[in-house]
């Protein structure tokens, strides 16, 4: 989507955020500014009651229609948190199984009072598509569409760096593996360039590489020794099995040879690098166990940071939403 | 539309009007006298003729029905989408006289039965010539040979199996052999089925940053080169139907220098539309064969300044909003396009890329031809199909004033400049603005 579109579409008539549905078009300050939050979110986790009031008496719907776990519970803990009303809606034993359109099945949700809804959907744009033409008036947070973006998982790498390396700039960012599918790379790449990183790189191979990759804002490698040298962080993405069956890979042995994440291909980068991955991993696929689990890897804080992430943009969205209707209603 | 134009196939002179016709490579002023559908003279009248109507024409263009090559009605099958009387009043609309319709209706038009529905329907309900065009393959399954020799002789005007692979290069060359013993052209929607499987959208920056399942341009220029290698060899006519990519465009063109008898059309909306602008996840702009790059415009763009690609179509597919209104990869392609062809084309004209005898010939003689059609134009004796246009009239594109059930294009709301002031099918008046 155009930059412009892209913004027009989620922040409200003051520039605040209403719907999170990608990283292009939100300006370096506002990320900064969803950083700043979970900060203050971070410690609530801490706390022996880990509830904050933010939105209480809110109905937040979790709607994923693509099976997920991790990235299903921390939102919902997350909008627990900030004491909203959780509906978690199974869509494959619900309404679109039955024959009603996405269009129906979401309208009727929003009849019934819901203020948010958080969706995941395999098919990109879809989260566009109901925030900008089915329910524009609920705050649409976007929990990973297709092969297009994945911001909060984005934002929270984004938070997991700053926390360890302090700041965005000179950093060289190396994003691992299967680039082609992977909605989290194509945010990640749009918010490291953002936030002002020093260099992005992918490295993969050319069947895991979408066409014109470039254009996203990165330098394209083929060997880890020369995507990882001089690395501050190294994201590995998740290699799916079936990729083997669609003839984009020989083998899992022939991938984790050339791009596995070792402890000898971890020493091309930085001695101090992150090590990073979106989850859930395979072991002995993508990435070694003894680095997964090893000191350089912030792989279960990512997780952690997750939660704050997500009460940090949940309780935005929610405020800004809230903020264009009380407008639209006092221009009435 | 409201007024009574079925009955009014009264006699008519058309004067003063600036006459384009690229058959008979004229261009001037001159009059038209129309009666008992046909022309009976042009010029001044004949003696004592006087006619029932009059349509001044004093600064319009007068020119030839347009021949569409690709127009879906929704009729049979998909009446949700259109009928074939709500697309062929469209077509008068838009100045089309005479349009074919590709086979993948519901049933397949791969039997005479389906034909003679077709043409039954257009005779009590159509406001235009309807072509059917026969299905290749039984079902468009691509493994059975369809009866051709029947669908010919039922009035399929050429074979194509529309969107739908041929299961095996042997079966395709069965095909082209069997088909142009009937003497029939083949008409290719030119995709590789396994490069384009699950693809919406070119593959290029736009589809990379949307992560959209591309359609690769090599989808195209492969079946492009397949067919015109087989074509060679079978000796059967080919006519590429909508290409979209340029190369697709420069293989074609090398075919035509070799002696190969092959044709081209594009879809209007290629020649104006690229890949950008399904960059806001626009589902009216989704089209099959993709929007594609603008390099890849420019060189339709040239192709049909050339000559190469002898035709411009609508490809008009319209569609119930329902088939818009979802996720972008979910929502069916195509453009409610008959109405929009005519302003469309005039742009090339106002961009300096054709004259405007040039651009009539690519919506008249180059279909025509296409076609194997006999037809003489406007001159005396022959069929009185033509169309009345200005060129610079305004008009805005909105859902009323589409007449087609599909309300689907993404110049929605856009103006037009150019538009149809009446349209004249075998004498009768099918449409006036």
């Amino acid at each position: 989507m155009s930059t412009i579109a892209d913004q027009q579409l989620q922040l409200n008539s003051k520039g605040q955020l209403r719907h999170f549905l990608n990283i292009s078009g939100l300006e370096r300050a506002l990320l900064t500014e969803i950083l700043d939050t979970a900060d203050s979110f971070v410690s609530v986790g801490e706390q022996a009651v880990k509830k904050v009031p933010l939105l209480r008496g809110k109905v937040v719907a979790n709607l994923f229609f693509e099976a997920s776990t991790r990235t299903r519970t921390t939102f919902e803990l997350a909008a627990k948190r900030l004491s909203a009303d959780v509906l978690n809606i199974n869509i494959s034993t619900s309404a679109t199984s039955k024959g009603e359109s996405l269009k129906d099945m979401l309208q009727n949700l929003e009849a019934m009072a819901c203020d948010m809804f958080v969706v995941r959907h395999a098919q990109s744009g879809a989260p566009h598509f109901i925030a900008e033409h089915v329910c524009p008036s609920i705050a649409i947070i976007n929990a990973g569409d297709g092969r297009h973006a994945h911001p909060t998982q984005a934002m929270l790498d984004m938070y997991t760096i700053r926390r360890h390396k302090g700041q965005f700039e000179g950093l060289n960012v190396a994003i691992v593996g299967d680039v082609l599918h992977s909605r989290v790379a194509r945010s990640e790449i749009k918010a490291l360039n953002t936030l002002g990183v020093n260099e992005v790189r992918v490295v993969a191979p050319k069947t895991l590489l979408p066409i014109d990759v470039e254009s996203l804002g990165v330098k394209v490698f083929h060997t880890m020794r020369e995507g990882l040298a001089g690395a501050d962080v190294v994201i590995m993405l998740r290699l799916q099995r079936e990729r083997m069956q669609t003839a984009l890979l020989p083998s899992e042995h022939e991938f984790y040879q050339r791009y596995g994440l070792s402890r000898e291909s971890l020493r091309y980068a930085e001695p101090d690098a992150l090590v990073m991955h979106p989850g859930p991993i395979n072991r002995g696929v993508e990435i070694e166990s003894e680095v997964a689990d090893g000191a350089q890897s912030v792989i279960l804080k990512q997780v952690n940071y997750g939660i704050a992430v997500r009460m940090a943009v949940l309780s935005m969205a929610m405020s800004g939403q809230m903020a264009e209707k009380n407008t639209l209603q006092v221009n009435r | 539309m409201g007024k009574d134009v079925r009955a009014s196939k009264k006699s008519l002179s058309i004067i003063g009007g600036r006459l384009i016709d690229p058959f008979n490579g004229r261009d001037e002023e001159v009059d038209i006298h129309i009666a008992g559908g046909v022309i009976l003279a042009l010029g001044a009248p004949p003696l004592g003729f006087e006619a029932e109507h009059t349509i001044s024409a004093q600064g319009l263009i007068v020119c030839p029905g347009f021949i569409d090559l690709s127009a879906r009605l929704g009729e049979p099958g998909f009446e949700q989408k259109g009928s074939i009387a709500s697309e062929t009043a469209a077509a008068a609309k838009g100045g089309v006289t005479h349009l074919c319709c590709p086979p993948d209706s519901f049933p397949v038009v791969d039997s005479p039965a389906v034909v003679r529905l077709i043409l039954d329907r257009t005779t009590q309900s159509g406001q235009c010539l309807v072509s059917p065009i026969g299905a290749l393959t039984q079902g468009l399954a691509g493994e059975q040979l369809s009866e051709m020799a029947a669908l010919k002789e039922a009035g399929c005007v050429a074979v194509s199996n529309a969107w739908q692979p041929v299961k095996n290069n042997q079966v395709l060359r069965r095909c082209m052999e069997y088909a142009a013993t009937f003497d029939f052209t083949l008409f290719v929607n030119a995709q590789d089925a396994s490069l384009a499987a699950g693809g919406c959208a070119h593959e290029g920056a736009v589809a990379t940053r949307l992560g959209l399942a591309p359609i690769p341009e090599a989808a195209e220029t492969i079946a492009v080169v397949t067919h015109l290698l087989l074509a060679e060899q079978t000796g059967i006519r080919l006519h590429f139907s909508q290409i979209s990519s340029r190369t697709s465009a420069k293989l074609i063109a090398e075919a035509q220098l070799r002696g190969l008898a092959v044709t081209a059309d594009v879809a209007a909306h290629q020649l104006l539309l690229s890949e950008e602008n399904i960059d806001h996840y626009s589902s009216l702009s989704h089209c099959l064969p993709p929007l594609r790059s603008q390099a890849d415009r420019q060189g339709l763009r040239e192709a049909i300044a050339a000559g190469v690609v002898q035709a411009i179509c609508s490809d008009h597919r319209p569609h119930e909003n329902a088939a818009k209104s979802r996720p972008f990869a979910e929502t069916e392609p195509g453009i409610s396009s008959l109405e929009t062809i005519l302003p469309l084309s005039l742009r090339l004209v106002e961009e300096g890329l054709l004259d405007l005898p040039a651009m009539v010939r690519r919506l008249t003689v180059g279909p025509a031809e296409v076609l194997g059609l006999k037809s003489q134009g406007l001159m005396d004796g022959e069929s009185a199909d033509l169309l009345v246009f200005d060129p610079e009239k305004r008009w805005r594109v909105d859902e009323n004033t589409l007449i087609s059930a599909g309300k689907n294009t993404p110049f929605l709301g856009e103006s037009m400049k150019g538009a149809v002031l009446a349209t004249i099918r075998k004498g009768a008046l099918v449409y006036q603005a």
